[in-house]
């Protein structure tokens, strides 16, 4: 694995076993500072897996995974230190139901990050606005839609200023015009620089999104390259196959 | 003290109807009809056993009237009780229901084996235990508490009800989707910031219907004390009863002492159904 000095996540031979079960295989690959990457593949495949590894929600069974000079396959690991650096936003938005959009927002960086509960209202609001919530701060979760529900997820996600953030195949319990615009929200925001891992089935939008797609396939990368080069000519037959069922 | 229905004269009883409106509210019409028809036929089976006469009628009910403060006055100690017990097994079961659910197994295991041994006790064989085994006072190096009957009868009843508590608590823990933990993990949050900002808030509402309930249950357990010798309303029913010599005036006293349990305790059942099925629509 070659070590390019812009990487912020580096991964390499991640393995992760549940019981016999081998959910990941051998992965390696490298996310530089201020690149997106979609990961694509059929269901099962391990993608949400690899994510949950990266943050330590689960633990990997071997390899190393390293953000921003932690190495997250660590006994000794502050998990906390860790998920300061990386954002993420799940398929079901998880949203703190007993809280308004703005102290969903809010919580994380007062709590976790002891700033000022001021200065985190101004910059909750912001992002708010940023993803076109600013009228809703006050609603609570139950109170909005999926597709609003998801924004102020990555509102919430972002007002931890993350180093990157990943998104676990989070347009995929919305309906087709709610889900624009969260895809809009996250190429937005790959646009302003974000480093971001994306799982997705929306190839239109990993397209345009992503500098680098992954294929994926029972828990192996099967092959990857750019994504207009890759998704209209895949080298691997498997890759074909899988494109040729969601395309 | 307030009048209740059941003691009034039937002289009043038209005037208790007309103010009777908000009482019947929170009742329920039917049930409270139900409590006055018994009240009233208890008196009338006493009756026809002695001599059956509308002087004999006044006479049992002048005799309630004369013993009705001071009995009240130990219903009012079984609420006491009740609430000191309810407060000492809330707050101890909080803490035993949150080791039930803690990641660590072996405070998960103890704790587990607590609650199954305080909920599979019998409750009257706890209180015996607690008024033989706890000491007359506790000495501490800076002063002696001393540690009356029914002190011992509070830390008694508290055992069942923190054990009670706890599993509400773990029922409620546990009734929050794991990826509410998820995403709190996800933020950088602790898991004890998690669970108290993030879980407990949101169980509390659930958490409520069945720690109301629990507390009806515990009131009425309250009598239980009388059995190893406090001074509730059950022994002072029992003495006035003694006192009096009069076998028609057992079972109106003992209705009398009943009904005043079901007034306080009917109200906390409705309210909590009440509760229980605004719950169920929000979430």
């Amino acid at each position: 694995m070659q070590q390019d000095p812009a990487a912020l996540v580096v991964l390499s031979r991640v393995e992760k076993r549940f019981g016999d079960a081998v959910v990941l295989r051998d992965i390696s690959f490298s996310v530089a500072r201020g690149k997106s990457v979609c990961i694509i593949g059929p269901s099962g495949s391990g993608k949400s897996t690899l994510l949950r590894c990266i943050n330590a929600l689960v633990p990997v069974s071997s390899g190393s995974i390293e953000i921003d000079g932690i190495e997250v396959n660590d006994p000794a690991l502050d998990k906390i230190a860790l998920r300061r650096k990386v954002g993420m936003v799940f398929q079901q938005y998880n949203l703190f139901p007993h809280r308004t959009a703005l102290q969903n927002v809010m919580m994380a960086p007062i709590h976790v990050l002891k700033q000022d509960r001021r200065e985190v209202e101004d910059r909750a609001r912001r992002l708010l606005a940023k993803v076109g919530l600013a009228e809703k701060e006050q609603a609570y979760p139950g109170e909005l839609s999926g597709g609003q529900q998801q924004r102020v997820a990555i509102a919430r996600s972002l007002a931890m200023n993350p180093l990157v953030m990943l998104f676990d195949e989070v347009t995929a319990a919305l309906d087709p015009e709610t889900k624009k615009e969260v895809l809009v929200t996250i190429r937005q925001l790959a646009e302003d620089g974000m480093t971001c891992m994306i799982v997705t089935h929306e190839m239109g939008f990993a397209r345009e999104v992503a500098d680098h797609v992954y294929f994926t396939e029972k828990g192996v990368i099967v092959e990857h390259g750019p994504p207009r080069e890759m998704l209209a000519h895949p080298r691997e037959e498997r890759t074909r196959a899988f494109l040729d069922q969601v395309l | 003290m307030t009048p209740l229905p059941v003691l009034l004269t039937p002289g009043r009883a038209a005037l208790c109807r007309s103010a009777g409106y908000g009482l019947r509210g929170l009742l329920g019409g039917n049930t409270l009809a139900v409590v006055l028809a018994a009240f009233c036929f208890s008196i009338l089976a006493g009756e026809a056993r002695a001599e059956a006469s509308a002087a004999g009628l006044l006479g049992v009910l002048a005799l309630l009237l004369k013993w009705a403060p001071l009995i009240f006055q130990g219903f009012l100690f079984n609420l006491l009780v009740s609430v000191l017990s309810m407060l000492a097994g809330t707050v101890l079961g909080l803490w035993l229901g949150l080791g039930r659910v803690s990641q660590f197994a072996a405070l998960r295991r103890a704790s587990s084996a607590v609650i199954q041994f305080f909920r599979n006790a019998p409750w009257l064989v706890l209180l015996f235990y607690c008024m033989f085994l706890l000491p007359f006072s506790v000495t501490l190096p800076f002063a002696t508490i001393p540690l009356p009957d029914a002190a011992k009868a509070v830390i008694g009843l508290s055992l069942p009800v923190m054990a009670n508590v706890a599993e509400i608590v773990r029922g409620g823990v546990r009734s929050i989707p794991l990826e509410q933990w998820e995403s709190g993990e996800a933020l950088a949050f602790s898991r004890r910031q998690i669970l108290w900002m993030v879980i407990l808030p949101q169980c509390l509402r659930r958490m409520i219907p069945p720690w109301m309930n629990l507390y009806a249950i515990l009131t009425m357990s309250t009598t239980l004390i009388s059995v190893v010798g406090i001074q509730d309303s059950m022994t002072l029913a029992r003495a006035a009863l003694v006192a009096e010599g009069r076998t028609e005036l057992f079972i109106p006293m003992y209705l009398m002492l009943l009904s005043w349990f079901f007034l306080y305790c009917y109200p906390i059942a409705r309210w909590t159904t009440a509760l229980e099925r605004r719950f169920q629509v929000r979430i």
